[in-house]
Protein backbone atom coordinates (compact mmCIF):
# COMPACT_ATOMS: atom_id res chain seq x y z
CA UNK A 1 0.00 0.00 0.00
CA UNK A 2 1.04 3.56 -0.94
CA UNK A 3 1.89 6.30 1.52
CA UNK A 4 -1.16 9.03 1.06
CA UNK A 5 0.12 12.85 1.10
CA UNK A 6 -3.51 13.97 0.34
CA UNK A 7 -6.64 12.42 1.58
CA UNK A 8 -9.74 13.65 0.63
CA UNK A 9 -12.99 12.27 1.73
CA UNK A 10 -16.47 13.75 0.34
CA UNK A 11 -14.81 17.22 0.31
CA UNK A 12 -17.66 19.27 -0.89
CA UNK A 13 -17.61 23.23 -1.48
CA UNK A 14 -20.37 25.22 -2.34
CA UNK A 15 -20.46 29.16 -3.27
CA UNK A 16 -24.23 29.52 -2.05
CA UNK A 17 -26.40 27.34 -4.52
CA UNK A 18 -23.54 26.79 -6.38
CA UNK A 19 -21.56 23.42 -5.87
CA UNK A 20 -18.27 24.04 -7.08
CA UNK A 21 -16.94 20.63 -5.43
CA UNK A 22 -19.60 18.14 -5.22
CA UNK A 23 -18.30 15.25 -2.98
CA UNK A 24 -15.02 14.90 -4.18
CA UNK A 25 -12.91 10.98 -2.67
CA UNK A 26 -9.26 10.83 -3.55
CA UNK A 27 -5.96 10.18 -2.50
CA UNK A 28 -2.30 11.50 -4.30
CA UNK A 29 0.43 9.01 -3.32
CA UNK A 30 3.74 10.33 -2.22
CA UNK A 31 6.27 10.94 -4.79
CA UNK A 32 3.73 11.04 -7.82
CA UNK A 33 3.01 13.37 -10.56
CA UNK A 34 -0.88 13.82 -10.34
CA UNK A 35 -2.69 15.72 -12.96
CA UNK A 36 -5.87 17.18 -11.84
CA UNK A 37 -7.44 17.83 -14.96
CA UNK A 38 -11.20 19.29 -15.92
CA UNK A 39 -12.33 21.88 -18.20
CA UNK A 40 -12.76 25.48 -17.28
CA UNK A 41 -15.26 26.24 -14.30
CA UNK A 42 -15.39 22.06 -13.53
CA UNK A 43 -14.14 23.04 -9.90
CA UNK A 44 -10.15 22.82 -9.90
CA UNK A 45 -8.40 25.78 -8.75
CA UNK A 46 -11.65 25.90 -5.60
CA UNK A 47 -10.46 22.70 -4.75
CA UNK A 48 -6.43 23.35 -4.70
CA UNK A 49 -7.25 26.78 -2.74
CA UNK A 50 -8.54 24.39 -0.10
CA UNK A 51 -6.29 22.15 -0.31
CA UNK A 52 -3.26 24.66 0.17
CA UNK A 53 -5.33 25.67 3.31
CA UNK A 54 -6.49 29.21 1.73
CA UNK A 55 -10.32 28.30 1.46
CA UNK A 56 -12.21 26.39 4.00
CA UNK A 57 -14.47 23.67 2.70
CA UNK A 58 -17.88 23.36 3.22
CA UNK A 59 -18.26 19.79 4.48
CA UNK A 60 -15.93 16.69 4.37
CA UNK A 61 -12.28 15.56 5.69
CA UNK A 62 -9.23 16.21 4.14
CA UNK A 63 -5.20 15.83 5.03
CA UNK A 64 -2.62 17.65 3.14
CA UNK A 65 1.13 16.24 3.81
CA UNK A 66 -0.36 14.59 7.40
CA UNK A 67 -2.19 17.84 9.05
CA UNK A 68 -5.88 18.28 9.22
CA UNK A 69 -7.27 20.87 6.54
CA UNK A 70 -10.09 23.09 8.84
CA UNK A 71 -7.59 23.17 12.26
CA UNK A 72 -3.57 23.12 11.33
CA UNK A 73 -3.61 25.00 7.73
CA UNK A 74 -0.52 27.19 8.42
CA UNK A 75 1.28 23.59 9.12
CA UNK A 76 -0.18 22.35 5.69
CA UNK A 77 1.06 26.15 3.88
CA UNK A 78 4.57 25.29 5.68
CA UNK A 79 4.69 21.85 3.86
CA UNK A 80 3.70 22.69 0.26
CA UNK A 81 4.25 25.09 -2.59
CA UNK A 82 1.84 26.68 -4.19
CA UNK A 83 1.93 28.14 -8.05
CA UNK A 84 -0.86 29.88 -8.73
CA UNK A 85 -2.47 30.44 -12.22
CA UNK A 86 -2.38 34.56 -11.85
CA UNK A 87 -0.07 35.55 -9.35
CA UNK A 88 3.20 34.03 -9.04
CA UNK A 89 6.24 36.31 -7.96
CA UNK A 90 6.58 40.50 -7.42
CA UNK A 91 6.63 41.46 -10.91
CA UNK A 92 8.66 44.88 -9.63
CA UNK A 93 11.01 42.80 -7.46
CA UNK A 94 14.61 41.60 -8.95
CA UNK A 95 14.77 37.34 -8.81
CA UNK A 96 17.11 38.20 -5.86
CA UNK A 97 14.87 40.23 -4.11
CA UNK A 98 12.03 37.69 -4.56
CA UNK A 99 14.15 34.95 -3.74
CA UNK A 100 14.82 36.72 -0.59
CA UNK A 101 11.19 37.66 -0.35
CA UNK A 102 9.97 33.73 -0.22
CA UNK A 103 12.90 32.69 1.95
CA UNK A 104 12.29 35.24 4.74
CA UNK A 105 8.64 33.77 4.21
CA UNK A 106 9.19 30.08 4.50
CA UNK A 107 12.13 31.10 7.62
CA UNK A 108 14.69 29.77 5.55
CA UNK A 109 18.30 30.75 7.29
CA UNK A 110 20.03 33.31 4.58
CA UNK A 111 23.41 31.27 4.39
CA UNK A 112 20.87 28.08 3.53
CA UNK A 113 18.74 30.58 1.05
CA UNK A 114 22.19 31.87 -0.90
CA UNK A 115 23.03 28.39 -1.17
CA UNK A 116 20.32 26.91 -2.49
CA UNK A 117 19.47 30.35 -4.71
CA UNK A 118 23.08 29.62 -6.55
CA UNK A 119 22.08 26.18 -7.29
CA UNK A 120 18.74 27.17 -8.45
CA UNK A 121 19.66 30.06 -10.68
CA UNK A 122 22.81 28.13 -11.75
CA UNK A 123 20.05 25.68 -13.08
CA UNK A 124 17.78 27.62 -14.56
CA UNK A 125 20.59 29.59 -16.58
CA UNK A 126 19.39 32.66 -14.59
CA UNK A 127 22.65 33.85 -12.62
CA UNK A 128 23.24 36.69 -14.93
CA UNK A 129 20.17 37.87 -14.58
CA UNK A 130 19.66 37.94 -10.78
CA UNK A 131 19.52 41.49 -10.52
CA UNK A 132 16.67 42.20 -13.09
CA UNK A 133 13.10 42.73 -12.39
CA UNK A 134 10.91 40.10 -12.86
CA UNK A 135 8.44 41.87 -15.32
CA UNK A 136 11.02 42.23 -17.72
CA UNK A 137 11.24 38.69 -18.34
CA UNK A 138 9.76 36.17 -20.77
CA UNK A 139 6.63 34.46 -19.63
CA UNK A 140 8.62 31.21 -19.92
CA UNK A 141 11.51 32.30 -17.57
CA UNK A 142 9.12 33.44 -15.04
CA UNK A 143 7.18 30.16 -14.80
CA UNK A 144 10.30 28.32 -14.46
CA UNK A 145 11.63 30.37 -11.56
CA UNK A 146 8.11 30.51 -10.01
CA UNK A 147 8.26 26.96 -10.03
CA UNK A 148 11.78 26.73 -8.72
CA UNK A 149 10.89 29.29 -5.76
CA UNK A 150 7.75 27.27 -4.83
CA UNK A 151 9.79 24.50 -3.74
CA UNK A 152 12.85 26.66 -2.72
CA UNK A 153 11.62 25.51 0.92
CA UNK A 154 11.44 21.84 0.11
CA UNK A 155 8.07 21.29 0.72
CA UNK A 156 6.32 17.45 0.50
CA UNK A 157 3.91 18.58 -1.92
CA UNK A 158 3.78 21.46 -4.51
CA UNK A 159 0.66 22.75 -6.47
CA UNK A 160 0.78 24.17 -9.79
CA UNK A 161 -2.36 25.28 -11.49
CA UNK A 162 -1.56 25.20 -15.10
CA UNK A 163 1.87 26.31 -14.89
CA UNK A 164 2.50 25.72 -18.25
CA UNK A 165 -0.43 28.01 -20.11
CA UNK A 166 0.82 30.19 -22.91
CA UNK A 167 4.21 28.94 -22.76
CA UNK A 168 5.99 28.06 -25.99
CA UNK A 169 6.49 24.16 -26.67
CA UNK A 170 10.29 24.38 -25.68
CA UNK A 171 9.46 25.92 -22.23
CA UNK A 172 7.02 23.06 -21.55
CA UNK A 173 8.89 21.17 -22.00
CA UNK A 174 11.96 22.36 -20.25
CA UNK A 175 9.62 23.03 -17.41
CA UNK A 176 8.74 19.55 -17.55
CA UNK A 177 11.83 18.22 -16.90
CA UNK A 178 12.21 20.76 -13.41
CA UNK A 179 9.34 18.41 -12.50
CA UNK A 180 10.84 15.53 -12.75
CA UNK A 181 13.38 16.87 -10.79
CA UNK A 182 11.36 17.61 -8.15
CA UNK A 183 9.81 14.45 -8.00
CA UNK A 184 13.16 12.65 -7.61
CA UNK A 185 14.29 14.72 -4.84
CA UNK A 186 11.38 13.43 -3.26
CA UNK A 187 8.58 16.23 -3.99
CA UNK A 188 4.89 15.07 -4.61
CA UNK A 189 3.69 17.02 -7.83
CA UNK A 190 0.08 18.16 -7.96
CA UNK A 191 -0.39 19.70 -11.63
CA UNK A 192 -3.39 20.51 -13.88
CA UNK A 193 -2.85 21.36 -16.94
CA UNK A 194 -4.85 21.99 -20.73
CA UNK A 195 -2.15 20.39 -22.51
CA UNK A 196 -2.95 16.83 -23.05
CA UNK A 197 0.39 15.66 -23.90
CA UNK A 198 1.40 17.02 -20.42
CA UNK A 199 -1.62 14.57 -18.99
CA UNK A 200 0.10 11.57 -20.11
CA UNK A 201 3.25 12.70 -17.97
CA UNK A 202 1.56 12.48 -14.97
CA UNK A 203 1.73 8.60 -13.35
CA UNK A 204 -2.42 8.89 -12.44
CA UNK A 205 -4.99 11.50 -13.95
CA UNK A 206 -8.25 12.27 -12.24
CA UNK A 207 -10.73 14.59 -14.81
CA UNK A 208 -13.36 16.51 -13.24
CA UNK A 209 -16.60 18.05 -14.92
CA UNK A 210 -19.40 20.18 -13.51
CA UNK A 211 -17.98 19.77 -9.44
CA UNK A 212 -17.12 15.94 -9.73
CA UNK A 213 -14.61 13.54 -10.48
CA UNK A 214 -15.80 11.76 -13.18
CA UNK A 215 -12.31 9.39 -13.75
CA UNK A 216 -8.96 8.46 -11.52
CA UNK A 217 -6.61 6.43 -13.03
CA UNK A 218 -3.12 5.98 -15.24
CA UNK A 219 -3.03 7.51 -18.52
CA UNK A 220 -2.79 3.98 -19.99
CA UNK A 221 -5.83 2.69 -18.12
CA UNK A 222 -8.22 5.44 -18.75
CA UNK A 223 -7.10 4.93 -23.02
CA UNK A 224 -7.70 1.69 -22.61
CA UNK A 225 -11.24 2.06 -20.82
CA UNK A 226 -12.15 4.76 -23.07
CA UNK A 227 -10.51 3.12 -26.10
CA UNK A 228 -8.64 6.29 -27.01
CA UNK A 229 -5.80 6.71 -29.06
CA UNK A 230 -4.07 9.33 -26.51
CA UNK A 231 -5.55 11.25 -23.46
CA UNK A 232 -7.23 14.28 -25.62
CA UNK A 233 -9.46 11.60 -26.67
CA UNK A 234 -9.83 10.62 -23.26
CA UNK A 235 -10.48 14.35 -22.42
CA UNK A 236 -12.93 15.20 -25.24
CA UNK A 237 -15.38 12.12 -24.40
CA UNK A 238 -15.36 13.17 -21.16
CA UNK A 239 -15.79 16.69 -21.14
CA UNK A 240 -17.99 16.96 -24.61
CA UNK B 1 -5.75 42.11 -47.51
CA UNK B 2 -3.18 43.04 -44.97
CA UNK B 3 0.26 43.94 -46.68
CA UNK B 4 3.09 44.73 -43.75
CA UNK B 5 6.53 45.95 -45.63
CA UNK B 6 9.70 46.47 -43.25
CA UNK B 7 8.23 46.85 -40.32
CA UNK B 8 10.52 48.14 -37.43
CA UNK B 9 9.87 48.61 -33.78
CA UNK B 10 11.99 48.41 -30.12
CA UNK B 11 11.05 49.24 -26.48
CA UNK B 12 14.54 51.13 -24.98
CA UNK B 13 16.98 48.30 -26.23
CA UNK B 14 14.99 45.38 -26.89
CA UNK B 15 13.93 45.15 -30.90
CA UNK B 16 10.40 44.18 -30.94
CA UNK B 17 10.25 43.87 -34.55
CA UNK B 18 13.19 43.51 -36.68
CA UNK B 19 12.33 44.42 -40.40
CA UNK B 20 9.41 42.44 -40.89
CA UNK B 21 7.59 41.85 -44.17
CA UNK B 22 3.98 39.84 -44.49
CA UNK B 23 1.30 39.26 -46.57
CA UNK B 24 -2.09 38.26 -45.65
CA UNK B 25 -4.56 37.54 -47.88
CA UNK B 26 -8.22 38.54 -48.38
CA UNK B 27 -9.87 35.38 -46.59
CA UNK B 28 -6.74 33.74 -45.14
CA UNK B 29 -6.99 32.31 -41.78
CA UNK B 30 -3.34 33.01 -41.30
CA UNK B 31 -1.24 32.62 -37.99
CA UNK B 32 1.38 34.00 -36.22
CA UNK B 33 3.35 31.19 -34.25
CA UNK B 34 6.66 32.26 -32.09
CA UNK B 35 7.95 31.84 -28.42
CA UNK B 36 6.87 34.19 -25.78
CA UNK B 37 8.21 37.74 -26.55
CA UNK B 38 8.75 36.93 -30.25
CA UNK B 39 7.21 40.21 -31.15
CA UNK B 40 3.62 38.48 -32.02
CA UNK B 41 0.91 40.94 -29.83
CA UNK B 42 3.68 43.92 -30.92
CA UNK B 43 2.96 43.30 -34.76
CA UNK B 44 -0.97 42.60 -33.51
CA UNK B 45 -1.06 46.14 -32.08
CA UNK B 46 0.49 48.14 -34.63
CA UNK B 47 -1.94 46.19 -37.18
CA UNK B 48 -4.76 47.80 -34.91
CA UNK B 49 -3.34 50.41 -35.11
CA UNK B 50 -2.97 51.14 -31.25
CA UNK B 51 0.77 51.13 -31.75
CA UNK B 52 2.82 53.30 -33.89
CA UNK B 53 5.84 51.71 -35.84
CA UNK B 54 9.35 53.38 -35.42
CA UNK B 55 9.52 52.60 -39.13
CA UNK B 56 7.93 50.54 -41.76
CA UNK B 57 4.61 50.49 -43.19
CA UNK B 58 1.38 48.30 -42.86
CA UNK B 59 -1.69 48.75 -44.61
CA UNK B 60 -5.02 46.94 -43.65
CA UNK B 61 -7.98 46.70 -46.74
CA UNK B 62 -5.65 49.72 -48.49
CA UNK B 63 -5.79 52.21 -45.13
CA UNK B 64 -1.99 53.10 -43.42
CA UNK B 65 -2.15 52.35 -39.89
CA UNK B 66 0.04 55.28 -39.24
CA UNK B 67 -2.42 57.66 -40.54
CA UNK B 68 -5.47 56.26 -41.16
CA UNK B 69 -6.42 54.72 -37.82
CA UNK B 70 -10.10 55.50 -37.46
CA UNK B 71 -11.04 54.17 -40.88
CA UNK B 72 -8.60 50.42 -39.53
CA UNK B 73 -10.22 50.06 -36.43
CA UNK B 74 -14.07 50.15 -38.40
CA UNK B 75 -12.96 47.11 -40.31
CA UNK B 76 -11.22 45.37 -37.76
CA UNK B 77 -12.36 43.41 -34.45
CA UNK B 78 -9.61 42.51 -31.97
CA UNK B 79 -9.54 40.51 -29.33
CA UNK B 80 -6.63 41.12 -26.97
CA UNK B 81 -3.95 38.57 -25.15
CA UNK B 82 -5.72 39.71 -21.91
CA UNK B 83 -9.55 39.61 -21.13
CA UNK B 84 -10.47 43.05 -21.74
CA UNK B 85 -14.06 43.46 -21.18
CA UNK B 86 -16.03 45.50 -18.49
CA UNK B 87 -16.05 43.10 -15.80
CA UNK B 88 -18.64 44.93 -13.90
CA UNK B 89 -21.17 45.44 -16.95
CA UNK B 90 -23.05 42.23 -17.92
CA UNK B 91 -22.73 40.24 -20.93
CA UNK B 92 -25.97 42.03 -23.08
CA UNK B 93 -23.95 45.98 -21.43
CA UNK B 94 -20.91 44.80 -23.01
CA UNK B 95 -22.33 43.99 -26.06
CA UNK B 96 -23.95 46.91 -26.49
CA UNK B 97 -21.25 49.23 -25.28
CA UNK B 98 -19.10 47.71 -28.48
CA UNK B 99 -21.75 48.48 -30.26
CA UNK B 100 -22.65 51.64 -29.37
CA UNK B 101 -19.00 52.63 -30.01
CA UNK B 102 -18.87 52.21 -33.71
CA UNK B 103 -22.15 53.41 -34.23
CA UNK B 104 -24.30 50.76 -34.73
CA UNK B 105 -26.40 48.39 -32.60
CA UNK B 106 -26.69 44.89 -31.50
CA UNK B 107 -29.92 44.29 -33.48
CA UNK B 108 -28.85 45.44 -36.31
CA UNK B 109 -25.26 43.19 -36.59
CA UNK B 110 -26.78 40.34 -35.07
CA UNK B 111 -26.98 37.89 -37.96
CA UNK B 112 -23.09 38.53 -37.67
CA UNK B 113 -22.75 37.44 -34.12
CA UNK B 114 -25.38 34.70 -33.84
CA UNK B 115 -24.00 31.83 -33.97
CA UNK B 116 -21.34 32.49 -31.30
CA UNK B 117 -23.64 34.80 -28.74
CA UNK B 118 -26.57 32.81 -28.83
CA UNK B 119 -24.55 29.98 -26.90
CA UNK B 120 -23.99 33.20 -24.12
CA UNK B 121 -27.68 34.71 -25.03
CA UNK B 122 -28.62 32.61 -22.05
CA UNK B 123 -26.33 34.45 -19.51
CA UNK B 124 -26.74 38.17 -20.63
CA UNK B 125 -27.40 39.19 -17.17
CA UNK B 126 -24.30 37.83 -15.65
CA UNK B 127 -21.61 40.16 -15.24
CA UNK B 128 -18.69 39.62 -17.44
CA UNK B 129 -16.44 39.08 -14.57
CA UNK B 130 -17.99 36.14 -13.33
CA UNK B 131 -18.10 34.33 -16.40
CA UNK B 132 -16.00 30.88 -17.30
CA UNK B 133 -13.08 30.99 -19.37
CA UNK B 134 -14.90 29.43 -22.43
CA UNK B 135 -17.65 32.02 -21.86
CA UNK B 136 -16.25 34.96 -22.13
CA UNK B 137 -13.79 34.10 -24.86
CA UNK B 138 -16.76 33.75 -26.83
CA UNK B 139 -18.22 37.18 -25.34
CA UNK B 140 -15.30 38.97 -26.02
CA UNK B 141 -15.35 37.40 -29.53
CA UNK B 142 -19.14 38.39 -30.08
CA UNK B 143 -17.64 42.41 -29.19
CA UNK B 144 -14.73 42.06 -31.67
CA UNK B 145 -17.11 40.94 -34.70
CA UNK B 146 -20.40 43.61 -33.17
CA UNK B 147 -19.71 45.94 -36.08
CA UNK B 148 -18.99 43.58 -38.72
CA UNK B 149 -15.58 43.88 -39.07
CA UNK B 150 -13.60 42.62 -42.83
CA UNK B 151 -10.47 41.24 -40.43
CA UNK B 152 -10.32 40.02 -37.04
CA UNK B 153 -7.03 39.90 -34.94
CA UNK B 154 -6.65 37.66 -32.31
CA UNK B 155 -4.02 37.58 -29.73
CA UNK B 156 -3.81 34.00 -27.92
CA UNK B 157 -7.52 33.53 -27.89
CA UNK B 158 -7.18 30.58 -26.51
CA UNK B 159 -4.52 30.50 -23.99
CA UNK B 160 -6.18 29.02 -20.50
CA UNK B 161 -8.92 27.51 -22.61
CA UNK B 162 -9.98 23.67 -22.20
CA UNK B 163 -9.44 21.38 -24.87
CA UNK B 164 -13.41 21.06 -25.53
CA UNK B 165 -14.06 24.35 -25.30
CA UNK B 166 -10.90 24.96 -27.95
CA UNK B 167 -11.85 22.70 -30.42
CA UNK B 168 -15.64 24.54 -30.31
CA UNK B 169 -13.40 27.66 -30.67
CA UNK B 170 -11.74 27.18 -33.81
CA UNK B 171 -15.53 25.34 -35.39
CA UNK B 172 -16.04 29.03 -35.01
CA UNK B 173 -13.16 30.66 -36.52
CA UNK B 174 -13.72 28.39 -39.57
CA UNK B 175 -17.40 29.29 -39.69
CA UNK B 176 -16.18 33.44 -39.94
CA UNK B 177 -14.16 32.50 -42.81
CA UNK B 178 -16.50 30.74 -44.62
CA UNK B 179 -18.24 34.06 -44.27
CA UNK B 180 -15.33 35.81 -45.83
CA UNK B 181 -13.53 37.29 -42.79
CA UNK B 182 -9.81 37.44 -43.13
CA UNK B 183 -8.10 36.09 -39.64
CA UNK B 184 -4.89 36.94 -38.35
CA UNK B 185 -4.41 34.31 -34.99
CA UNK B 186 -1.29 33.99 -32.45
CA UNK B 187 -1.59 30.95 -30.25
CA UNK B 188 0.96 28.45 -28.58
CA UNK B 189 -0.76 25.55 -28.92
CA UNK B 190 0.99 23.74 -31.90
CA UNK B 191 -2.24 21.81 -32.80
CA UNK B 192 -3.51 25.18 -33.92
CA UNK B 193 -1.11 26.13 -35.89
CA UNK B 194 -2.22 22.89 -38.29
CA UNK B 195 -5.54 24.75 -38.55
CA UNK B 196 -4.32 27.66 -40.27
CA UNK B 197 -4.23 28.09 -43.85
CA UNK B 198 -0.65 29.58 -43.79
CA UNK B 199 1.73 30.48 -41.12
CA UNK B 200 4.57 32.93 -40.22
CA UNK B 201 7.54 31.50 -37.69
CA UNK B 202 8.47 34.12 -35.62
CA UNK B 203 11.16 34.28 -33.02
CA UNK B 204 13.14 37.98 -31.84
CA UNK B 205 11.43 39.79 -34.09
CA UNK B 206 12.35 38.17 -37.24
CA UNK B 207 10.21 36.55 -39.37
CA UNK B 208 12.21 33.18 -40.67
CA UNK B 209 9.89 31.27 -42.58
CA UNK B 210 5.78 31.28 -44.03
CA UNK B 211 4.33 28.86 -46.05
CA UNK B 212 1.49 26.31 -45.41
CA UNK B 213 1.79 24.30 -42.27
CA UNK B 214 1.15 20.96 -44.46
CA UNK B 215 4.45 22.37 -46.62
CA UNK B 216 6.16 23.42 -43.50
CA UNK B 217 5.92 19.80 -41.75
CA UNK B 218 6.54 18.23 -45.38
CA UNK B 219 10.23 20.15 -45.55
CA UNK B 220 11.41 18.58 -42.19
CA UNK B 221 15.25 18.12 -43.18
CA UNK B 222 15.93 15.75 -40.75
CA UNK B 223 15.16 12.24 -39.37
CA UNK B 224 12.69 11.67 -37.25
CA UNK B 225 12.14 9.09 -34.75
CA UNK B 226 8.86 8.01 -32.47
CA UNK B 227 10.11 6.02 -29.42
CA UNK B 228 8.17 4.43 -26.61
CA UNK B 229 9.41 2.69 -23.35
CA UNK B 230 8.03 2.10 -20.31
CA UNK B 231 10.10 4.57 -18.54
CA UNK B 232 9.77 7.75 -21.15
CA UNK B 233 12.29 10.18 -18.62
CA UNK B 234 15.47 8.04 -18.34
CA UNK B 235 15.65 7.36 -21.93
CA UNK B 236 15.30 10.35 -22.95
CA UNK B 237 18.17 11.46 -20.56
CA UNK B 238 19.89 8.33 -22.54
CA UNK B 239 18.82 9.56 -26.45
CA UNK B 240 20.83 12.84 -25.10
CA UNK B 241 24.21 10.76 -25.42
CA UNK B 242 23.40 9.74 -28.76
CA UNK B 243 26.62 11.18 -30.34
CA UNK B 244 24.95 13.14 -33.40
CA UNK B 245 21.84 13.62 -31.89
CA UNK B 246 19.69 17.07 -32.67
CA UNK B 247 17.27 16.63 -30.00
CA UNK B 248 15.01 14.79 -28.04
CA UNK B 249 11.74 15.49 -26.81
CA UNK B 250 8.39 13.89 -25.50
CA UNK B 251 5.53 14.08 -27.45
CA UNK B 252 2.51 12.54 -24.56
CA UNK B 253 3.15 9.02 -25.01
CA UNK B 254 6.59 8.64 -26.95
CA UNK B 255 9.58 10.79 -27.23
CA UNK B 256 10.57 12.25 -30.76
CA UNK B 257 14.18 12.18 -31.18
CA UNK B 258 15.63 13.89 -34.01
CA UNK B 259 18.90 12.86 -35.65
CA UNK B 260 20.88 14.45 -38.99
CA UNK B 261 19.13 13.21 -42.26
CA UNK B 262 20.86 9.36 -43.08
CA UNK B 263 22.70 9.42 -39.71
CA UNK B 264 21.01 6.32 -37.96
CA UNK B 265 18.91 3.37 -38.76
CA UNK B 266 16.25 2.35 -36.40
CA UNK B 267 18.41 -0.37 -35.86
CA UNK B 268 21.41 1.99 -34.51
CA UNK B 269 19.63 3.52 -31.96
CA UNK B 270 17.71 0.60 -30.85
CA UNK B 271 21.17 -1.17 -29.92
CA UNK B 272 22.32 1.92 -28.54
CA UNK B 273 19.66 1.90 -26.45
CA UNK B 274 20.18 -1.96 -25.62
CA UNK B 275 23.79 -1.48 -24.59
CA UNK B 276 22.62 1.43 -22.09
CA UNK B 277 20.08 -1.12 -20.25
CA UNK B 278 17.05 -0.02 -22.01
CA UNK B 279 14.78 -2.68 -22.49
CA UNK B 280 11.51 -3.07 -24.17
CA UNK B 281 12.13 -0.36 -26.87
CA UNK B 282 9.75 0.17 -29.75
CA UNK B 283 10.99 2.58 -32.51
CA UNK B 284 9.84 3.97 -35.78
CA UNK B 285 9.75 6.82 -38.34
CA UNK B 286 7.14 9.25 -37.98
CA UNK B 287 6.01 12.42 -39.82
CA UNK B 288 7.17 15.42 -38.48
CA UNK B 289 3.89 18.00 -36.89
CA UNK B 290 4.05 21.66 -37.02
CA UNK B 291 5.28 21.49 -33.78
CA UNK B 292 8.44 19.14 -34.48
CA UNK B 293 8.89 21.82 -36.82
CA UNK B 294 8.54 24.65 -34.37
CA UNK B 295 11.18 23.05 -32.18
CA UNK B 296 13.64 22.40 -34.17
CA UNK B 297 13.47 25.51 -35.57
CA UNK B 298 14.07 26.80 -32.00
CA UNK B 299 16.53 25.14 -32.01
CA UNK B 300 18.25 25.74 -34.67
CA UNK B 301 17.78 29.77 -34.24
CA UNK B 302 17.80 29.63 -30.88
CA UNK B 303 20.64 32.69 -29.99
CA UNK B 304 21.89 33.73 -26.54
CA UNK B 305 19.37 34.33 -24.07
CA UNK B 306 19.71 38.30 -23.38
Amino acid sequence: MREAVITVKNMVKKFGDFVANDNLNFEVYKGEIFGFLGANGAGKTTAIRILCGLSTPTSGEMKVAGYDIYRETEKIKRNIGYMSQKFSLYEDLTINENIRFYGGIYGIKPEERKRRSKLMLDRLELTPYADRKIGDLPLGWKQKLAFSIAILHEPDIVFLDEPTGGVDPVTRRQFWNLIYEAVERGITVFVTTHYMDEAEYCDRVSIMDEGKIVVLDTPDALKKQFNAANMDEVFVKIAR
Amino acid sequence: MIKIENLKKSYSTTVALDDVSLEVKRGELFGLIGPDGAGKSTLMRILMSLLLPDSGTARLNGFDVTTQHKEVRHVTGYMPGRFSLYPDLTVEENMDFFATVFGTTVKANYDMVKDIYQQIEPFKTRRAGKLSGGMKQKLALSCALIHKPLVLILDEPTTGVDAVSRKEFWEMLKNLKAQGITIVVSTPYMDEASLCDRIALIQQGKIFSVDTPQQMAADFAEDLWAIRSPKLYPTAQKLHELPKVISVNSFGQELHLVTPKGAYSAKDISDFLTKKGETEIQIQRTEATIEDVFMLFMTQHHTTKQ
